[in-house]
């Protein structure tokens, strides 16, 4: 069964923005699924209505089988979020702060857990500080201390990495790990590809209120993803030779070098025979080199197929 | 019911009360002083009697309800505005908890402060003028009636306000012209008589006019009709706030 499960849900704002229109999402007990993006797709509003802070103008939401209307304490019992904005009290004690949220969630105190919550953030130096004194990376913490305070099962984390420097994006990433080793699940937004790419189970990539893919990260790569092969010549061309017209290559702008992009899981990928025909042209080659297209590339193809779609529509 | 949240949301509240529990505990004292170094000593002399007690203690019932009302008000408002302006108000919402537990942990805190200034006021006031209370009890129960509902008052103005420029409006323009008009100082019936007409309709000279019944044992307005304006007061503002935890207004989208 899946953790939280998304039935046709609808949002549209009071001034008439339809945020999300007809998403439907199953996330399962224990994955890590990262929500692909461009700022105003729909990411922040789809957390919201899971969590409570909006409400869904059509559409069901159910977290551990528990509706999110009906038994709401049943389901927000199991919910964990970290938010985008940094939304904290700055005159607060950390440890205040922390300890405050787990007795919202209906906790009983244990100072214990905190403690441990503190110290795998390390933030337990800093319990006594007040918020305002951290610096943004530290305050980030902060959130996701309150976050895991009350023992989620499902955690949703909205950016978590926004204006962090790359180490502290490590330690997160690590977080991140240990967490779904105690098996949360884990949703995560994020703009930066490389974060999917870097820990995600599945990768859901969403545009103007509509989810566009979910697939598991390694089948999206593999069935979407291609090669390039890219030839350093010793010569510079000014124009890819009418010999090797059938393989579609691209001539880099110095001149140097020549792109050939292929299927790597087709039957026939051509390179043998591009490699036979290139001394054949009189061409020398000096260097060569593939690269696999990243999920950036996959992204971004399938968000401008989309505005593309929708122009024409 | 989610009583683990309700403790804390009290608590939270109250730690930062006790954050500023110097100025809590100054302020009122001074402003209490001034009070009966000005209406007590300076005009008061010039004053023999109201309704058979001493001016001095005559307002003394008007100035503890002054500042509890301001207190409860402004202390519940600012309470609930304040998440909603540091965007905080997303843990609440998405909290196991429902609005009769966020109410219940932000009223009684605001209400508990408030009280604590009641008392603070009547015991600076027992070093400026004798004071003997008749109806210990029913002043008790008027002191906390008017803390819970001002306090009620002031959630709700905490939730309708959508800047800080609203969140005074109603304490300045309202709360504070009614309180001074209400009979905090003067006896209704020292006005002429078209003004006790008018007068009649400031709920807050019900208020006043009970509190004081409970010291001195006289009243401008039946003892009873009191009792039922606060009540009445009291079950306004739980009805609208229930209704503001039906709809979703102004907190949730």
């Amino acid at each position: 069964m899946a953790m939280v499960s998304i039935r046709n849900l609808r949002k549209v704002y009071e001034g008439g923005f339809e945020a999300l229109k007809d998403v439907s999402l199953d996330i399962e007990a224990g994955e890590i699924l990262a929500l692909l993006g461009p700022n105003g797709a729909g990411k922040t509003t789809l957390i919201s209505a899971v969590c409570g802070i909006t409400l869904p103008t059509e559409g069901s939401i159910e977290v551990g089988g528990h509706d999110v209307i009906e038994d709401y304490r049943a389901a927000r019992n199991l919910i964990g979020l970290v938010p985008q904005e940094i939304n904290l009290e700055p005159f607060e004690k950390v440890i205040n702060t922390v300890r405050f949220s787990r007795g919202l969630f209906g906790k009983p105190r244990n100072d214990a857990f905190i403690e441990q919550v503190l110290r795998k953030l390390s933030l337990w130096d800093k319990r006594n500080a007040r918020v305002m004194e951290l610096s943004g990376g530290m305050k980030r913490r902060v959130l996701i201390a309150k976050a895991l305070s009350h023992e989620p099962r499902v955690l949703f984390l909205d950016e978590p990495t926004a204006g962090v420097d790359v180490e502290l994006r490590r330690d997160m990433w690590e977080t991140v790990a240990e967490l779904k080793r105690d098996g949360v699940t884990i949703i995560l937004t994020t703009h930066y590809i490389e974060e999917a790419e870097a820990i995600a189970d599945r990768v859901g990539v969403i545009n103007s209120g509509r989810i566009l893919l979910v697939e598991e990260k390694a089948a999206l790569m593999a069935r979407m993803g291609q090669k390039e092969l890219r030839v350093d010549l010793v010569d510079p061309l000014t124009e890819v030779p009418a010999s090797l017209a059938q393989y579609n290559l691209e001539l880099t702008n110095d001149g140097q070098g020549l792109v050939y992009t292929f299927d790597a899981k087709a039957d026939r990928t051509g390179i043998g025979r591009l490699m036979a025909a290139l001394p054949d042209a009189g061409l020398k080659v000096c260097d060569v080199n593939t690269s696999q297209s990243s999920l950036e590339d996959i992204f971004v193809g399938l968000v401008n197929a989309q505005e593309q779609q929708e122009g024409a529509a | 019911m989610n009583w683990q949240a309700v403790v804390s949301i009290y608590r939270y509240e109250m730690a930062r009360f006790f954050r500023t529990l110097a100025q809590s505990f100054i302020s009122p004292v001074i402003s209490t002083s001034l009070y009966f170094v000005v209406f007590g000593t300076a005009i008061g002399s010039r004053i023999d009697q109201v309704e058979g007690v001493s001016y001095g203690a005559f307002i003394v019932p008007g100035l503890i309800m002054l500042s509890v009302m301001t207190q409860a008000l402004s202390n519940a408002s600012f309470g609930i505005y304040f998440p909603k302006f540091i965007g905080t108000i997303f843990e609440l919402l998405s909290a196991p908890v429902s609005f009769l537990e966020i109410v219940l942990g932000y009223v009684g805190a605001a209400a508990t402060k408030a009280l604590f200034i009641g008392v603070v006021i009547l015991a600076t006031s027992a070093l400026f003028v004798d004071l003997v209370i008749m109806h210990p009890l029913a002043m008790l129960l008027f002191l906390v009636l008017t803390c819970v509902s001002f306090a009620l008052f002031g959630f709700i103005i905490g939730i309708w306000a959508k800047n800080f420029e609203q969140l005074q409006l109603i304490p300045l323009l309202v709360v504070t012209p009614l309180v001074f008009l209400g009979g905090a100082f003067y006896s209704i019936s020292m006005l002429p008589p078209a003004w006790q007409i008018i007068t009649k309709f400031n709920p807050v000279v019900y208020l006043i006019s009970g509190f004081r019944w409970s010291f001195f044992g006289v009243a401008d307005v039946p003892i009873a009709t009191s009792l039922f304006a606060i009540g009445g007061f009291t079950a306004l503002c739980l009805a609208v706030i229930w209704w503001i935890f039906k709809t979703g207004w102004r907190i949730r989208q």
